[in-house]
């Protein structure tokens, strides 16, 4: 496991509590208390560093190696998932996937960024940023989701749109904006989280929902702190004020009202626990599913709509 | 003159006595560098008559060319920004509000204003480049939502002018859900089946490009606009190697198929008459005498 400077007092602790079982093992001594001592201080420094992360340190975890991502998720939240491909027009994107799957007994429809692990992957999943036909893939997805009365499940994880000359000449500014509109009207329930990174248009494209949802150590922005540092303090050096300037962590996004709610994750962060984190979200996408299946299509894209018009703020004299 | 005596000789101007203009009422063309009278320029919809240059204009020049008579209402003008994230980088977000609302006499970098063009009533959304770079802040997202609503309301058809370096950072995620709030209300605004039309005026990127500047049921775009979704700089640093000329201009888009059609500032009004003639089935009251 790696650790984060923050991390560090976690760290020793716990290469103190390895070598104090060593030596028990070794000398066959007793040293429960010492260890039961140790273990409940390790636990302790974890809820302190915890609870008390700055926006840069969770933009830090929220794209941790070992997090899980849109595919661990499919296989451990979902089963029976099929997996879709193509946006019937240039290819099919791998940065963005798709398919049917159940949750529970629910049949829904799970769309969402794909990150790579090693360099291979990384270069196959273009770092999770989509193309246009990824968002294209996600909308033909959604609209099939639709004809078929099944709830459309998005999990976001992007460090943003792809950036590149085809990306241009197939029109990624349109494809964002469609999926906008389109998503707004969709007479299905949507849920969407956020689990890992969520930077600007590249997140939003597949983030129109009934339901936004943030994972505790993720971040949602319209840039991410790097960029808005290079732009606005000129440099790459100024990313941690950049990141608390920004207010791009779940708890800013809840209070500002751009989100509606967040999703705990496991002491540590998901990484540390995926287990736990999968079954929250299962639960926590199960309650939502049943919640939101008791609107008709009209009141959702009424709710839908009234709730993204209300987002801004500005005064009126 | 002294900037107007480098200029070289044999340089034409449409001006027949330059030497009774007074200093200052020259407007030199950023990209050909003729001289034009301020007023000839003005007059041209400022327009260079040597290359074809559109320089930047904002809401009020769009408004007095596009409108009959130049005559308009403005609408929602009370609506101002606020500072919701306290927001500072090398100055307060308060303090950049209040230049930018000093220097330009503007609330934020969007006006609306309802009108007729050859008869036909529209609402227009426009943006002031000179205010914060055009950026997109709520007070952006809300006035077009409003001019959108406006439409639906008085059943009459929503244009906005696009020219904007995109979102304004310093509204962080408020300026990024206005691209949900703007698209959101134009599905309504479809639903009832009135027209929306999109101007792409030079520049036109980021989150604009990626929201309601592409959703046009016309997307119109002035010649040689810089239009597109990441900017070039960012695309140049992630390739690794310069763009092919043309690249994100209008023409490009028009070749690609994002824009229906390119019109020069001097014939939009004209263009728009038409369109809106057509979309009425009705036809053009007054031929126009230009
Ligand atoms: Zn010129």
């Amino acid at each position: 496991m790696a650790y984060f400077d923050f991390e560090k007092p976690i760290e020793e602790l716990e290469l103190q509590l390895e070598n104090i079982k060593k030596t028990a093992d070794k000398n066959k001594l007793d040293l429960t208390a010492s260890v039961f001592e140790l273990q409940e201080k390790i636990e302790k420094a974890k809820q302190d560093i915890y609870s008390n992360l700055t926006g840069w340190q969770r933009v830090q975890i929220s794209r941790h190696t070992d997090r899980p991502y849109t595919l661990d998720y499919v296989e451990h939240v979902f089963t029976d998932f099929i997996e879709m491909h193509g946006d019937r027009n240039v290819k099919d994107d791998k940065a963005m996937i798709g398919g049917i799957a159940r949750i529970g007994d629910q049949s829904v429809m799970v769309i969402g960024h794909q990150k790579g692990r090693n360099t291979k992957q990384r270069q196959m999943r273009n770092f999770g940023m989509a193309n246009p036909e990824g968002y294209r893939k996600a909308l033909r997805l959604m609209k099939l989701a639709e004809k078929f009365n099944m709830p459309i499940i998005t999990l976001i994880d992007t460090p943003g749109a792809s950036p590149g000359l085809e990306a241009e000449e197939r029109g990624q500014g349109e494809a964002i904006a469609k999926n906008l509109l389109e998503m707004s009207v969709l007479k299905v329930p949507v849920i969407c989280v956020v689990i890992g990174e969520g930077a600007s248009g590249g997140a939003l494209g597949i983030g129109i929902g009934d339901r936004v949802m943030m994972l505790e150590n993720t971040w949602y922005s319209v840039i991410s702190p790097e960029s808005c540092s290079s732009i606005l303090w000129r440099s790459w050096e100024h990313k941690e004020k950049a990141a608390e300037a920004l207010k791009l962590t779940a708890k800013d996004m809840l209070k500002n009202g751009l989100i509606d709610g967040v999703i705990p994750e496991p002491l540590g962060g998901a990484h540390n626990n995926p287990e736990k984190m999968y079954q929250t979200l299962k639960d926590s996408l199960q309650n939502m599913i049943a919640d939101l299946s008791k609107l008709s299509c009209e009141k959702l894209i009424e709710t839908r709509i009234g709730k993204f018009s209300k987002m801004g703020s500005y005064t009126e004299l | 003159m002294s900037w107007f005596k480098r200029v070289k000789e044999g340089i034409t101007t449409s001006t027949e006595d330059k030497k009774s203009v007074p200093d200052g009422l020259w407007h030199k063309c950023p990209r050909c560098k003729k001289a034009v009278t301020t007023a000839e320029h003005e007059a041209n919809q400022f327009v260079c008559p040597g290359c074809n240059y559109h320089d930047k204009i904002g809401s009020k020049e769009y408004f007095e060319l596009l409108f009959d008579e130049s005559n308009y209402t403005e609408l929602f003008a009370n609506i101002y920004p606020t500072d919701p994230l306290e927001f500072k980088d090398t100055k307060d977000y308060k303090s950049r509000l209040a230049d930018s609302q000093k220097k330009s006499g503007m609330t934020d970098a969007m006006r609306v204003g309802t009108g007729t063009i050859q008869s036909f009533p529209i609402v227009i959304a426009c943006m002031d480049f000179n205010f914060i770079g055009g950026s997109m802040g709520s007070v952006m997202g809300e006035k077009i939502a409003r001019a959108i609503d406006y439409g639906r309301e008085n059943k009459m058809p929503v244009m906005v002018i696009s020219k904007s370096g995109g979102a304004r950072m310093m509204e962080a995620a408020f300026s990024l859900m206005q691209m949900a709030k703007t698209s959101a209300k134009l599905a309504l605004l479809a639903k009832d089946g009135i027209p929306y039309i999109s101007l792409l005026t030079d520049p036109t990127t980021g989150g604009v490009t990626a929201s309601f500047a592409m959703l046009g049921d016309f997307n119109i775009a002035e010649p040689e606009a810089l239009i597109g979704f990441a900017g070039p700089r960012v695309i140049r640093e992630t390739i690794g190697k310069d763009l092919p000329k043309g690249f994100q201009s209008s023409e490009f888009l028009l070749e690609h198929g994002f824009v229906d059609m390119i019109v020069n500032r001097t014939n939009l009004r004209s263009q728009l008459g038409q369109l809106l003639s057509l979309l009425a089935n009705k036809p053009l009251v007054k031929p126009e005498v230009e």
